[in-house]
């Protein structure tokens, strides 16, 4: 186990980590989205993602298209996807135990794997894209243009999101409802149709995510099961319900997977990633931000 | 007074089905394809073991881990790398990896539940712990990395427990799963299976009444991680072979919870009932499909899972109890009579 650390190695993971960092908080967001709101905690939302990515290697490797123009189509078909897999498997189950409907979302998750490996091998697949190809030179820093994309792609769609959360009838009617859902009721909300909502929006995110992640990313049916847990990472480490703290979760993680790469041989990164995991589900299960409940 | 398990109707019962298994296999070596089955009346047999330890804390306790890959792995990998290293024989390696899967059943029980994780943070923590196994023994080369450590085949050695052929590693299996049972079965009108009980239903209530919630459930993820530790053993002698996501990955945890869960949480015999329907349709439908494709048992065990939490949350012997408390029980109550919901 030969260790060699230099200036520049340590520079350049900061930065793709950073640039990495975006796009896990967009997925994190998501979950913590629905989590939340509705109390679930989705198993199967880096399936979701995976889905979101084949759609979007399909559409740019057969047809040509701009990876980043297949955002028109996956977002509104994670959407979709989000808002019937509620109607059909989660609203049945959202008064029953907690671990019940976390093992039917582990059940999706099975699902939605295997379906996969059924339908398109477990051979990764990545586009070869301009964007990959395009770098630009800040001192000993290589930084690819997909990259810098999807780290602004990610912070506009959290803008997006947050302003949408702050400022509409259905944002402030999602938030009432995950603040209290009877007092939500009483007060002319439509809870259900809230939740749908929001598990559409919260499956949405992934849609933006895969499409942003597509030009530098591989995709594989078992491409969701890591960043399915990266993402549960992000989310305790800001707070179950809190986008801002997911951004900043989201740069820690980041940060921990590529600067951990740089410094540990081999996978040993990941280790470091579900150290931070278990080390905060512990001793701040409330996020590093919130204070203590009692 | 106490009426043991060991004595009455069901202990009979039970001797004679497992008098009539003892049997098997000399009636399946007169069939054609006998083999095979033998082969997948062990993997029932392994799965509804590994499943009756899942569910002594997942079952009785109600704290569903859903990372149990983590100590059937550390058995697998402790008794292997004892054998290939120092040529201590299994049957010695097992008791050490049980120990040491117990050792951490202990660590991690005592952990999470000093810190009060419940529910989907408790699963959340285990699946994190066995995923850092995945990667942890990838990138340890001495134990074989990546490519993981295969049990070298040195001829029909029993006191190697390795066998000619399958039947002698049925009996084995066979041992442990009904050992495993009569224990479950001992622990359901037992004292310290109403603790698990109570600390289930209302662990504060517990409480106050004087049961250490954390000792309980600690206990219970020693007994379980014990058990699971000596179920990985076994894994490693009949497979010959293993590897970081074999043993430590999504795919065994997973399996290990699904059977009690869809046989009855919390009950005797739920784990058999469900590794006993399931694990032979998954197998057939693998064959069907050639046997190409390893993600076969897997999208039918998720599809049967989401059915079973939509329709029939208790499970089979949740539906079967239902029907059978109309018809009045004598003698004294299971731990499942005890409480309103079984399980969740």
């Amino acid at each position: 186990m030969s260790i060699t650390l230099s200036f520049p190695l340590l520079a350049q993971a900061f930065v793709s980590g950073t640039m990495l960092g975006g796009v896990f908080a967009l997925i994190a967001i998501g979950l913590t989205l629905i989590w939340g709101v509705m109390g679930i905690i989705n198993f199967a939302h880096g399936e979701f993602l995976m889905i979101g990515m084949y759609i979007a290697y399909f559409l740019a490797a057969k047809t040509g298209l701009d990876p980043y123009l297949t955002i028109l189509v996956t977002v509104p078909a994670l959407f979709l996807i989000g808002a019937g897999i509620f109607r059909a498997n989660i609203q049945p189950v959202l008064k029953d135990p907690v671990m019940n409907q976390i093992l039917l979302t582990v059940g999706l998750m099975l699902v939605l794997q295997n379906l996969t490996l059924v339908l398109f091998t477990a051979t990764p697949m990545s586009i070869d894209n301009p964007y990959n190809r395009t770098t630009f030179n800040v001192g000993p820093v290589v930084i690819p243009l997909s990259n810098l994309l999807g780290l602004v792609g990610s912070l506009v769609g959290v803008a997006i999101l947050w302003w949408f959360l702050q400022y509409t009838d259905m944002g402030r009617a999602i938030r009432a409802a995950s603040q209290n859902r009877d007092a939500a009721t009483l007060m002319g909300i439509d809870v259900r149709r809230t939740y749908l909502v929001a598990f559409g929006i919260g499956s949405a995110c992934v849609g933006l995510a895969a499409s942003l992640m597509i030009p530098f990313y591989y995709v594989s049916p078992l491409v969701g099961s890591f960043l399915g847990l990266v993402a549960f990472v992000v989310v305790v480490l800001g707070g179950m319900g809190n986008v801002l703290g997911a951004l900043v979760g989201g740069l820690v993680i980041g940060l921990s997977e590529t600067m951990g790469a740089a410094i540990l041989p081999g996978s040993l990164s990941r280790v470091l990633t579900f150290a931070i995991f278990i080390l905060v589900l512990l001793f701040r299960p409330q996020g590093i931000f919130r204070r203590s409940q009692t | 007074m106490r009426k043991s398990v060991l004595q009455g109707r069901r202990f009979i019962g039970f001797a004679l089905l497992f008098l009539l298994l003892t049997l098997l296999p000399l009636v399946l070596s007169r069939l054609p394809k006998g083999k095979y089955y033998l082969h997948i009346i062990i993997l029932v047999l392994l799965y509804a073991y590994l499943s009756t330890a899942w569910n002594i804390l997942g079952g009785y306790a109600g704290q569903h881990s859903l990372g149990n890959g983590l100590y059937l792995g550390v058995g697998a990998y402790v008794s292997t790398v004892l054998f290939l290293k120092l040529g201590l024989t299994p049957w010695i390696g097992m008791w050490i990896a049980g120990a040491a899967a117990a050792l951490l059943g202990w660590f991690v029980g005592y952990v999470c539940f000093r810190y009060g994780l419940k529910g989907g943070y408790f699963a959340l923590v285990t699946i994190a712990l066995a995923e850092a196994a995945v990667y942890l023994t990838t990138n340890i080369r001495w134990v074989g990395g990546a490519m993981g450590l295969e049990v070298t085949w040195l001829g029909h050695r029993p006191l190697l427990m390795q066998f000619e052929g399958k039947t002698g590693y049925y009996y084995i299996i066979l041992v442990m799963a009904a050992l495993s049972i009569l224990y479950t079965a001992w622990l359901d009108r037992r004292r310290f299976g109403y603790y698990l009980v109570a600390v289930r239903e209302n662990d504060r209530a517990a409480d106050a009444l004087g049961v250490d919630p954390l000792k309980i459930k600690t206990q219970a993820n020693v007994i379980s991680a014990f058990m699971t530790g000596l179920g990985g053993t076994f894994f490693a002698q009949y497979f010959t072979y293993i590897h970081p996501r074999l043993v430590f990955g999504e795919g065994p945890s997973v399996q290990i919870l699904l059977f009690a869960i869809i046989g009855g949480l919390g009950t005797v015999w739920g784990p058999s009932v469900g590794a006993l329907i399931l694990v032979p349709v998954a197998e057939f439908t693998r064959a069907q499909l050639s046997g190409s494709f390893a993600g076969a048992s897997l999208l039918l065990y998720g599809a049967v899972l989401m059915l079973v939490m939509l329709f029939m949350p208790r499970g089979i012997l949740g539906v079967v109890k239902n029907v059978s408390q109309k018809f009045g029980q004598r003698g004294k109550p299971t731990t499942s009579e005890l409480s309103g919901q079984g399980g969740g």
